[in-house]
């Protein structure tokens, strides 16, 4: 029985639900580990410690930061993590471990922290990072080899006219940046987003159809289906659009805006990929459409319950 | 005028007649499933609490002007007598519920939060009635002007807690454009109970208020939604409607999803139209009725009963014997809470009814009033988290009910833009608090809101004087 204690108030609703910002995180690593071990496994214990190194590196540069700058640490939300993991798996096999940790570096703090920490980057770090050093270290970053072999990526086969094993590119045995190989590993880790409601299936199916017709239009290919799987899954369309695309931070929160920032994505890596001179083109997409989110937004603001189109209004009286 | 009527479609296209409302359970597009901590009390019959204590009757438990009072210390007061007066066009009367003599008027504290103007009765225990309590009247004897007129006697607000007084919403510019009454049963706030009892223990008394309503309203079909957690109820109103052959009412099972009790979200389940916050439900030939204020019609109007009782729900896991009871409106919140056992742990909050929409109280000394609805006592406040950095998920937008964008709203009352917000559709929000709940960085999301539209409102008003 209380007697005259004073209790705790504060504003309605008094429930709250049990998701968290680091179980979502949580989950994203979950969804990348099947690439990361097939990666690991498929290339060899060097690709463990570009992984290693460019995991540990984000987390040391978030901490270093936010411990320089007295804010409050934040490690543990996950962030950091999950943007060090998607570096890695973007990193060529064989690279030297220095790139992906000034890689990490980057992106922590000049892409995340600079700009107000967690949820205030317009750029996914992640790719803002590969695309530095992609353009930094053009050679490092485009030398990929298996087993000490050096391999063209199968992008770069399609481009030269070559007929590729659609197998070998869905199982992930194939040239590539350790983590975007498998078709295979990344569709599962995508299957669990999408069954722990973590992602929409929005702006992965709309980027991925938009590419697909845009491939078809103007690859001058027309419907041949092997060149289209091919551009499907060999490079890094699977990676990117299941896990890049949808980052929440630098993606559009409007249902609608969602659905054409998939389409943007589309067009653009068709565009790089078909006209560009990279077979590439799915980073330097993702970050040119992060840019133009806040347009996207504006222009699908949804219409509100009852207003507009949807208001209800009475029929003209009877007779 | 633009002709605008997608529920007409609605209905035609799943082979009814227009007011035929389909078996399928209905609903409307966003919502959440909270744990709803129904089954601490759904099976715990209506018990009465004869009150002992001072009683507190605030002049205002309604949305509108406050009553003014019409006795003074010293006065003997009986069960069912008017003690407060109802004055201008949106007031409503307030009934003694208990005999005794008046202590005092003064500023007492609710449940709201706020002091408001209050009779102060010492209870003698004897329960006197006013004569003519009680006394049994047929319905159809009446006409529409004493059928109002019996509202308004009985002092009868939306018991669903807005507090609306019930005998203005029974009197719309049009009466005859009055399509659909709906009966709100569908009780979509966690933890209560309270309207499902009275389904289970007097579906009558629910089915002949709603009859009544409907005199009221002659090109009107009637609609008791209920959602589909509660089958039990759903189908003794089937039995009860198919035996008395009542033509002109149905049942609609709802999808269970909260807030598919909220006023808008209700209307569009059961008729497919959508209103904003400019129109009121008879704009869309809507009266909404909840279940407690629709028995309150019956009883009044049939029985000369006012409205001086209500079932409240005392429930949370920090309550010895969480249960329903039927308590006399100006009882304490404490003899309500000793009736249910007292406390078995000490709670970390206390709610004057459910966690998603009712208010933190600082102290069980404050009146029941009519729109009360539960007092929930919880050992974890699950509030007191710390707000983290939006990650922009989207989770706030998926589960909105009127469609918004609560993560901009946020961002732009944070900015101090108030413009924005309004342009966001801001003042669209019904603060049913789907977004703070959903919020994995545990914002307080509808918390912010309210302040920025009451800031706005209060606004308005200014400019308009």
């Amino acid at each position: 029985m209380t007697e005259n204690k004073l209790m705790q108030v504060s504003a309605s609703p008094h429930g709250r639900s049990s998701a968290s910002t680091s179980r979502i995180m949580g989950d994203v690593v979950i969804a990348l580990l099947p690439a990361a071990i097939f990666g690991v496994v498929y290339f060899g214990f060097h690709a463990f410690l570009v992984l290693l190194a460019s995991c540990v590196s984000a987390l040391l540069a978030e901490y270093a930061f936010e411990r320089g700058m007295k804010k409050k640490l934040t490690l543990s939300d996950g962030s950091a993590l999950v943007t060090g993991l998607l570096l890695g798996l973007n990193m060529p096999p064989e690279i030297p471990l220095w790139i992906p940790i000034l890689g990490s570096f980057f992106a922590i703090i000049v892409v995340k922290q600079l700009y107000g920490g967690l949820g205030q980057n317009f750029m996914n770090p992640a790719l803002a990072a590969r695309c530095f050093l992609l353009i930094s270290f053009a050679g490092q970053m485009n030398s990929f080899s298996v087993d000490g072999v050096a391999t063209a990526t199968p992008l770069a086969l399609i481009r030269e006219g070559e007929r590729v094993d659609l197998l070998k590119l869905f199982l992930g045995t194939c040239g590539g940046v350790i983590g975007e190989t498998s078709a295979l590993a990344l569709l599962l880790g995508a299957a669990y987003l999408l069954f722990r409601g973590v992602i929409s299936p929005r702006i992965p199916l709309s980027y991925i159809c938009s590419f697909l017709l845009f491939e078809m239009l103007f690859a001058g290919r027309g419907a041949d289906w092997q060149y289209l799987l091919g551009q499907l899954l060999g490079g890094g369309l699977m990676l990117g659009a299941w896990f890049m695309a949808t980052d929440y931070v630098t993606s559009p929160i409007t249902k609608n805006g969602q659905m054409l920032y998939g389409i943007l994505l589309g067009i653009l890596t068709g565009i790089f990929r078909i006209f560009g001179s990279s077979p590439e083109g799915v980073s330097y997409a993702i970050i040119i459409g992060n840019l133009l989110v806040p347009f996207i937004e504006r222009i699908t603001m949804p219409a509100a319950f009852g207003t507009g189109r949807r208001q209800y209004v009475k029929k003209a009286s009877k007779g | 005028m633009e002709i605008n009527d997608k529920s007409d479609k609605v209905l035609k296209k799943e082979g009814s007649a227009p007011g035929r409302i389909p078996m399928k359970a209905r609903t409307f597009k966003g919502g959440i499933h909270p744990y709803d901590g129904k089954e601490l009390t759904r099976d715990m019959p209506i018990r009465e609490v004869e009150p002992s204590g001072e009683m507190v009757y605030p002049l205002l438990q309604h949305i509108g002007a406050p009553a003014l009072s019409l006795v003074k210390p010293g006065d003997r007061v009986l069960v069912g007598q008017l003690i407060g007066e109802a004055v201008g066009a949106i007031s409503a009367n307030v009934i003694s519920s208990v005999s005794g003599t008046v202590l005092k008027i003064e500023p007492r504290l609710t449940a709201r939060g706020d002091e408001i103007n209050s009779i102060v009765v010492e209870n003698d225990g004897l329960f006197e009635k006013v004569s003519g309590f009680g006394e049994k009247r047929d319905y159809r004897q009446l006409g529409r002007d004493e059928i109002i007129r019996a509202v308004k006697d009985a002092g009868i607000v939306g018991m669903g807690g807005a507090g609306f007084p019930t005998h203005v919403k029974l009197s719309p510019k049009n009466p005859e454009e009055i399509e659909y009454v709906i009966v709100n049963g569908a009780e979509c706030e966690p933890y209560l109970t309270s309207d499902y009892r009275e389904m289970m223990e007097s579906p009558e008394l629910v089915l002949q208020g709603l009859s009544i309503i409907l005199t009221l309203f002659k090109n009107a079909v009637g609609v008791v939604g209920v959602e589909d957690n509660k089958p039990e109820a759903i189908s003794q109103f089937e039995r009860i409607i198919s035996q008395k052959r009542l033509e002109r009412i149905s049942v609609c099972p709802l999808k269970t999803k909260y807030p598919q009790g909220g006023e808008r979200t209700l209307i569009k389940a059961v008729t497919g139209r959508e209103i904003n916050s400019a129109l009121l439900p008879a704009d869309a030939g809507c009266i909404v009725s909840n279940i407690d204020t629709v028995i309150s019609v019956c009883r009044a109007v049939s029985l000369s009963t006012p409205l001086i009782t209500r079932v409240i729900t005392v429930t949370g896991d920090a309550v010895q014997n969480p249960g329903n009871f039927r308590v006399p409106t100006g009882t304490s919140y404490r003899e309500l809470l000793e009736a249910a056992g007292g406390f078995k742990g000490q709670p970390e909050k206390i709610i004057s009814g459910g966690p998603m929409m009712g208010n933190a109280l600082f102290s069980l000394d404050v009146p029941v009033t009519k729109n009360s609805s539960a007092l929930t006592c919880l050992l974890h406040d699950e509030a007191a988290q710390e707000e983290q950095p939006c990650i922009r998920c989207g989770r706030c937008v998926s589960v909105c009910p009127e469609n918004l964008v609560p993560q901009l709203m946020m961002k732009y009352v944070r900015q101090g833009d108030y413009e924005a917000f309004e342009k966001a559709k801001g003042m669209e929000c019904v603060e049913c608090g789907c977004c703070s709940y959903a919020c994995p960085a545990k914002r307080n999301l509808t918390q912010t809101f309210k302040q920025a539209r009451q800031q706005i409102l209060a606004q308005r008003r200014r400019e308009a004087k």
